[in-house]
């Protein structure tokens, strides 16, 4: 993989204000009476990266290909700047699009692929070779304008489909997991600059990905998405400290799920009254899903004697080494907590030992249980390490 | 020990067996076609050996005794390229759809384009000659009118040599992505698709053409003459003239399977990554 230098934004791409406001209103789309897309709702301002972040299946491909063009939606709306572009084709919606497998032309050269939306807009050659050599520069792939597909890493031809997908200068970008058939360095590097050319283009961006530390380190907003609906959207931050769904809480990080039930001056669970601001204004006797992250869980040497306010205590089952933190598998009577302590300090509790967790009374987010709470098979990756 | 010959197993062969297979398989070739070479240069009856059978095709005095196979190559030729036509006209439009429009109807096609490979030749013919008692009326009784048929027998080959390059490309992604980039279907035709099926459809293209070039029962069953017919009828009153021409169509067979090797490697290693 060659080093890539930052760029300059290259005069022919360098317009202000070039994003397009996007809006999907209530999109539906049905494969063989199967429901992919179930009144989708999602707006993007211009100039914004949203990331679209949600587990296979769920519908953030259909969603991203239905606002190309690549799909069409049986119900709904799609505005680009206010115009909709539900019976306009896709070649006619002046989107661009990146690829998650490697979408370059085989029989051209990566000059030939970026000048390819050129030539469709009959572009002269001289200007077609200046703006493609100009885009390749922006991506970092100026020494490449020969080579053909199979003489690039898969890093290199994704740098080139972006470069290919930019060069017309769309006002919508559209990436389908483009990062996902690279190895780990290789993505992160490459999402950052995907951030920095977006930025410097101000080209409004739907990312779709199913890695959440992807969504979270890049994007202005995240949507997250589930069985075909937008459960929600926010900030990263947003999203990982304050989910509305259980699904959005599962999914984004690892939590903690407490059962338990709305008591006088907070929630009962495991025979310990858990205090916890947001109980205040629930009505008694509710039952609700208490959501602490790991890291918010205070771990001591238990001291004999029962649990106090907000403490669960239990024994250390397993350690997990996760770099600056190890994760604590604590496990009691009632009690099946995580926590993330720093590693130093989970030397001195080593499997077995008899420990007290402190949840926070602050930290800590209720959710009703009439809620239907989703399992998600796998284990999300920690977001934010 | 019995690793050892485990390990054998299913192992590439050395280069010692690699080459006397490669002999003995050559020597199943090339022992026949060195003997029609010797033939064609034998003096009759008188023994010994001349180059007067070689050299008398190119006799005008004796131009008469060939203008009946000359005519049979005309047709041939005239018959391959019909029936290429056919192919680019008829099967790979149909192919390019069904796999990126109607996936699902892609077994159906497959057996319909294998089917032929199944019939007899014989059993061919006669299923199509009342339907070409109906084509002479419409059309005549031109030879070209053969390439109909042709089309047919030459479907399972070129079906297979189409597929297997539209199988080892990701033609929809491609397609989408040249959508995405502002080209029609037909500029994404003309620009992605085609470019990108230029072996499957050139080694398409010279098996139907190699096919038709050898095609005999067909055409001596519909009385038709093609080149095949020809050499039957020139073989009735020169032996040694047939074949020569048939060591001619021979090399040129070769040929083209040379060249479809060729294109073959040169865009296998393109597409190598």
């Amino acid at each position: 993989m060659t080093a890539t230098t930052a760029t300059s934004t290259p005069s022919s791409l360098s317009a202000p204000n070039t994003g397009a406001t996007v809006q999907l209103i209530d999109v539906v789309k049905d494969y063989a009476g199967q429901r992919a897309l179930d009144g989708v709702a999602l707006s993007i301002n211009p100039g914004e990266f949203i990331a679209l972040l949600g587990p296979s299946g769920c519908g953030k491909t259909t969603a991203l290909r239905a606002l190309s063009g690549l799909e069409q939606v049986d119900g709904g709306h799609i505005l680009i700047d206010g115009k909709d572009v539900v019976d306009v084709p896709v070649n006619k919606r002046d989107i661009g699009m990146v690829f998650q497998s490697y979408s370059l032309f085989p029989h051209l050269t990566a000059g030939e692929n970026v000048e390819f939306g050129l030539r469709m807009r009959k572009v002269g050659a001289a200007e077609r070779r200046r703006r493609a050599a100009e885009t390749l520069e922006l991506v970092g792939l100026d020494h490449h304008v020969g080579r053909y597909a199979h003489q690039l890493s898969g890093g290199q031809q994704q740098r080139v489909a972006l470069a290919r997908a930019l060069v017309t200068q769309p006002r919508v970008l559209l990436l389908d997991e483009p990062l996902s058939a690279l190895d780990a360095k290789v993505r992160v590097q490459l999402r950052e600059e995907i951030r920095r050319i977006q930025l410097d283009l101000g080209i409004t961006t739907l990312y779709v990905t199913h890695d959440q530390e992807e969504a979270l380190s890049v994007s202005d907003h995240v949507a997250v998405m589930y069985g075909g609906r937008i459960e929600q959207m926010g900030s990263p931050a947003e999203m990982y400290s304050a989910p509305a769904t259980p699904f959005v809480a599962e999914y984004i990080g690892t939590m903690n799920r407490l059962e338990g039930t709305v008591v006088d001056g907070g929630v009962s669970h495991a025979g310990t009254t858990l205090r916890i601001e947001e109980a205040q204004s629930r009505p008694r006797g509710e039952r609700v899903l208490v959501l602490v992250r790991p890291e918010t869980v205070a771990v001591e040497r238990a001291n004999g004697g029962g649990g106090g306010v907000n403490t669960l205590v239990g024994d250390v089952v397993t350690q997990t080494f996760l770099g600056p933190v190890t994760r604590l598998k604590i496990l009691g009577d009632g009690v099946d907590v995580i926590a993330d302590v720093p590693t130093q300090k989970a030397l001195s509790l080593p499997v077995g030992t008899r420990v007290a967790a402190v949840l926070p009374a602050e930290g800590a987010r209720l959710l009703s249980l009439k809620e239907d709470v989703p399992q998600i098979a796998e284990e999300p990756v920690p977001a934010g390490r | 020990m019995s690793r050892s010959i485990a390990t054998r197993i299913g192992a590439e062969p050395g280069k010692a067996t690699r080459s006397v297979i490669l002999i003995i398989v050559g020597l199943v070739f090339v022992v026949p076609i060195a003997a029609m070479l010797e033939f064609t240069f034998r003096a009759g009856l008188a023994g010994g050996y001349t180059f007067a059978h070689w050299t008398g095709i190119f006799d005008p005095a004796q131009a008469s005794n060939y203008s009946n196979l000359l005519v049979g190559i005309g047709n041939s030729v005239v018959l391959a390229i019909v029936t290429v036509a056919i192919v680019l006209v008829v099967l790979l439009p149909t192919m390019i759809l069904v796999h990126l429009q109607f996936p699902r109807l892609r077994r159906v096609l497959e057996i319909i384009c294998i089917v032929p490979i199944t019939v007899p030749a014989i059993v061919l013919v006669v299923g199509l000659a009342p339907v070409y008692s109906v084509v002479v009326t419409i059309l005549g009784g031109d030879t070209w009118t053969l390439a109909f048929a042709y089309g047919i027998t030459v479907l399972p080959y070129a079906y297979r040599a189409i597929q297997a390059n539209l199988g080892a490309v990701d033609m929809i992604t491609l397609s989408e992505a040249g959508r995405s980039l502002g080209a029609g279907w037909l500029r994404v035709l003309w620009h992605v698709i085609l470019p990108n099926l230029r072996r499957g459809i050139i080694a398409a293209s010279f098996i139907s053409v190699a096919v038709v070039l050898g095609e005999f029962t067909i055409a001596s069953l519909l009385n038709r003459t093609n080149m095949q017919t020809a050499l039957l009828q020139l073989a009735q009153t020169d032996g040694y003239v047939a074949v020569i021409f048939a060591l001619l169509s021979l090399i040129v067979a070769f040929l083209i399977l040379l060249l479809i090797g060729r294109l073959g490697r040169t865009r296998g290693n393109r597409s190598t990554s």
